[in-house]
């Protein structure tokens, strides 16, 4: 028997409920009697700024994660293959328009056509190209919000680029305004970035819980399950409903000294998203070695609060903008991903860095075999691993298994010979 | 007198090694592995102990590695083969720091230090670089696998290959087939790909000196060769070299099996009760 603690409960079943409630709106607004629809990207979503339009944020990626963990991913992707998308494509795009095609029906909803396709993250070209090809596909308006890189030595947007996309934000509210038939309600807006302040700061106190030893929960197969919500209800009252209950839970769980797992022998740091389509088998795969993730870098592709970034009510639109630019993932440079794994590794006590490597996107896997290397280099135990986070055919398990046993084997095994001279 | 056994279902042979408390080799046994991977791992076993007429009562511990260490169900413990060949490699070449493994289906670099696996890298789905690779170019050039390692050897104008996919080799060795290419220059030109090919694969975990070779195909002269001639320096092979996951299993074996003996890789039990 695999042990694999899992957490079932009050969470667990909170999370299903708001989910499914989420979910149910998505279907009434693809019957035509629920609310305008816009589909937006995680990497630094803004999706305050559509609460205040009341337009239900859809994120294709959500969907596409949630297709493979119900394994049922590779008929879509193989009817885009169809279509003539490339077998190297990234496997969220392909698994999105198949689902498009095959008339957006999901266990979970029936997705909604778009109002708005709001490609809030341009920096990935395949994503660009995916919100265009929707926009032919759906004959609705793509709105590219263009939110630079950052390349300066500071590590911070430089104030042309914070001009450039507040003029963007502004642009984006004209065109909400124009699909809605309503101007701008400046309280509302308000009030939505207020309550994503309040969860966004529930978060990053969550996220600090698993600097405890044993950590109270897995940074990184737990923290998935609280990421739909962090994006879905981000900006809602349920949203902060949810936090509060996660952060009470974990928060009780760490002074009981209690963990994920029964025993607690490896911390590790992982990189990368998971392969959802083999979520379970990866998580035993950890598990069996008592290794607990105390950080993760995909926890923070929608915002990097835990390193002190809040909503602020009085300047929504500027802490909008904040977002996209300066406390965004996947708007970050390499150096700047090395600095906070080599804080979580240091701050969260960790033994080793995990890093899952994603065949179908180029984008955020290329330089990870420099990133193994800068921290084997500085003695950091690090393992690279590949499959994909969306395509089956690229998990092989037994592969897998090997590589992650020989990894903990080793790791073992050093830590003994140490504790020994 | 106590004994440990070491048995490694690879993906093509099981290898089944015997051990004396000195960790001297007593017996060696090495089958095909079919289909039923838990009867070859048993066999293979069966074997070894028939060849010194011991029962299994005289092992006092077994270790299971390779990609059916799991079906080693007479075992007690479970142990990769990455930690198994640099622990055989460095069990019979102490001044090991680099082993090259090259198997069934499988090309790893392991970078050692004492035995202590420091990091390693693996080919990743793809059979290139493999014996597998080997096997399709015998068998497309109509050569028993035992005989290409010298013929490559005798290769005067190795032919440059354009690929080392397990599937399109076939092509190509066709295609030079017709150009009218000698069989030894074709073989030359396909040991030179793949040894180049993993030699930029072991250079992730940096390559120092010893470089031990292991696996199958370290029996064949011409790949070795054709390493030590990229490498600028000789590479350790024996005898047992197609062994060394076995010895190393063994090795972790007899480390267990020793009275008060700390256990060799703390978890593994644990592992392998979990599995």
């Amino acid at each position: 028997m695999a042990v694999t603690a899992e957490y079932q409960g009050r969470l667990h079943h909170l999370q299903k409920e708001l989910m499914a409630q989420y979910y149910r709106e998505l279907t009434e607004s693809s019957e035509g009697h629920g609310k305008k629809a816009a589909y937006l990207l995680i990497g630094g979503n803004p999706v305050e700024l559509l609460r205040a339009f009341d337009i239900l944020p859809v994120y294709p990626e959500v969907n596409a994660l949630q297709l493979a963990v119900k394994k049922q991913s590779l008929g879509h992707i193989q009817a885009a293959e169809g279509m003539g998308y490339s077998t190297d494509n990234c496997a969220y795009v392909k698994a999105d328009i198949g689902l498009y095609f095959s008339g957006r029906k999901t266990p979970f909803a029936t997705i909604p056509e778009p109002d708005l396709l709001l490609c809030n993250y341009v920096g990935c070209n395949v994503y660009l190209h995916w919100f265009d090809h929707l926009a032919q596909y759906t004959k609705r308006p793509a709105f590219h919000l263009d939110v630079p890189f950052i390349r300066t030595k500071s590590g911070g947007p430089t104030n042309d680029d914070f001009a450039y996309v507040m003029r963007q934000l502004r642009q984006l509210i004209e065109v909400c305004e124009g699909i809605t038939g309503r101007r701008l309600d400046e309280d509302k807006l308000r009030e939505a970035v207020t309550l994503s302040s309040k969860t966004g700061e529930l978060w990053s106190k969550i996220k600090h819980l698993t600097k405890r030893t044993p950590s109270p929960y897995d940074a990184y197969f737990d923290s998935v399950t609280m990421m739909a919500p962090l994006y879905c209800l981000r900006g809602t009252p349920a949203g902060v409903e949810f936090f509060e209950t996660a952060y009470a839970e974990y928060a009780a769980k760490a002074d009981a000294g209690e963990g994920p797992l029964a025993r607690e022998d490896v911390r590790f740091v992982i990189e990368g998203p998971p392969p959802w389509p083999y979520l379970r088998q990866f998580r035993d795969m950890f598990s069996r070695w008592n290794a607990v993730a105390v950080a993760s870098t995909y926890s923070t592709v929608g915002g990097l609060w835990e390193f002190g970034f809040v909503h602020d009510p009085d300047k929504p639109l500027e802490s909008i903008a904040e977002h996209l630019l300066r406390w965004n993932l996947t708007n970050r440079n390499f150096l700047q991903r090395y600095d906070q794994i080599e804080r979580y590794l240091e701050e969260w006590h960790a033994d080793a860095l995990v890093i899952h490597s994603v065949k179908s996107c180029r984008l955020f896997s290329a330089g990870q075999g420099d990133m193994r290397e800068y921290f084997t280099k500085r003695g950091v135990s690090t393992l690279l691993v590949e499959s994909d986070l969306e395509d089956p055919r690229y998990f092989s398990e037994a592969q897998m298994r090997n590589r992650i046993d020989a990894f903990f084997e080793s790791l073992a095994h050093r830590k003994l010979t140490h504790a020994q001279a | 007198m106590a004994f440990a056994a070491g048995v490694d279902v690879g993906s093509t042979q099981t290898k089944c090694v015997i051990v004396d408390e000195g960790n001297a080799i007593v017996a060696r046994a090495l089958i095909n592995t079919g289909s039923n991977v838990t009867r070859a791992a048993e066999r293979a076993f069966e074997q070894a102990l028939e060849a010194v007429s011991m029962s299994r009562a005289d092992v006092a511990c077994v270790a299971g590695t390779g990609y059916g260490r799991f079906k080693v169900t007479f075992g007690d413990l479970q142990i990769t083969e990455i930690s198994c060949h640099a622990k055989g490699a460095c069990s019979v070449f102490p001044g090991t720091r680099t082993v090259i493994d090259m198997g069934g289906q499988d090309a790893k670099g392991i970078k050692v230090q004492d035995g202590e696996v420091l990091d390693f890298v693996m080919n990743d789905k793809c059979a290139a670089g493999t014996g597998r690779f080997l096997a399709t170019a015998a068998e497309a050039l109509n050569q028993p696998l035992d005989a290409i390692g010298e013929l490559s050897l005798q290769a005067r104008n190795p032919v440059r290959l354009s690929t080392v996919c397990t599937v399109f080799v076939e092509s190509d060795i066709m295609a030079y087939l017709a150009q009218g290419k000698k069989v030894p220059d074709i073989l030359g030109g396909i040991h030179g790909a793949i040894a180049a090919r993993t030699i930029a694969l072991v250079r992730r975990v940096g390559l120092e000196p010893e470089i031990t070779f292991t696996g199958g195909v370290s029996l064949n002269i011409g790949m070795v060769r054709a390493l030590e001639e990229r490498l600028g320096t000789r590479v350790n092979v024996c005898d047992d070299s197609h062994f060394m996951g076995a010895i190393g299993a063994a090795a972790f074996a007899l480390e267990r099996a020793m009275a008060n003996a700390v256990a060799p890789v703390p978890g593994v039990a644990g592992a392998a009760g979990a599995a």
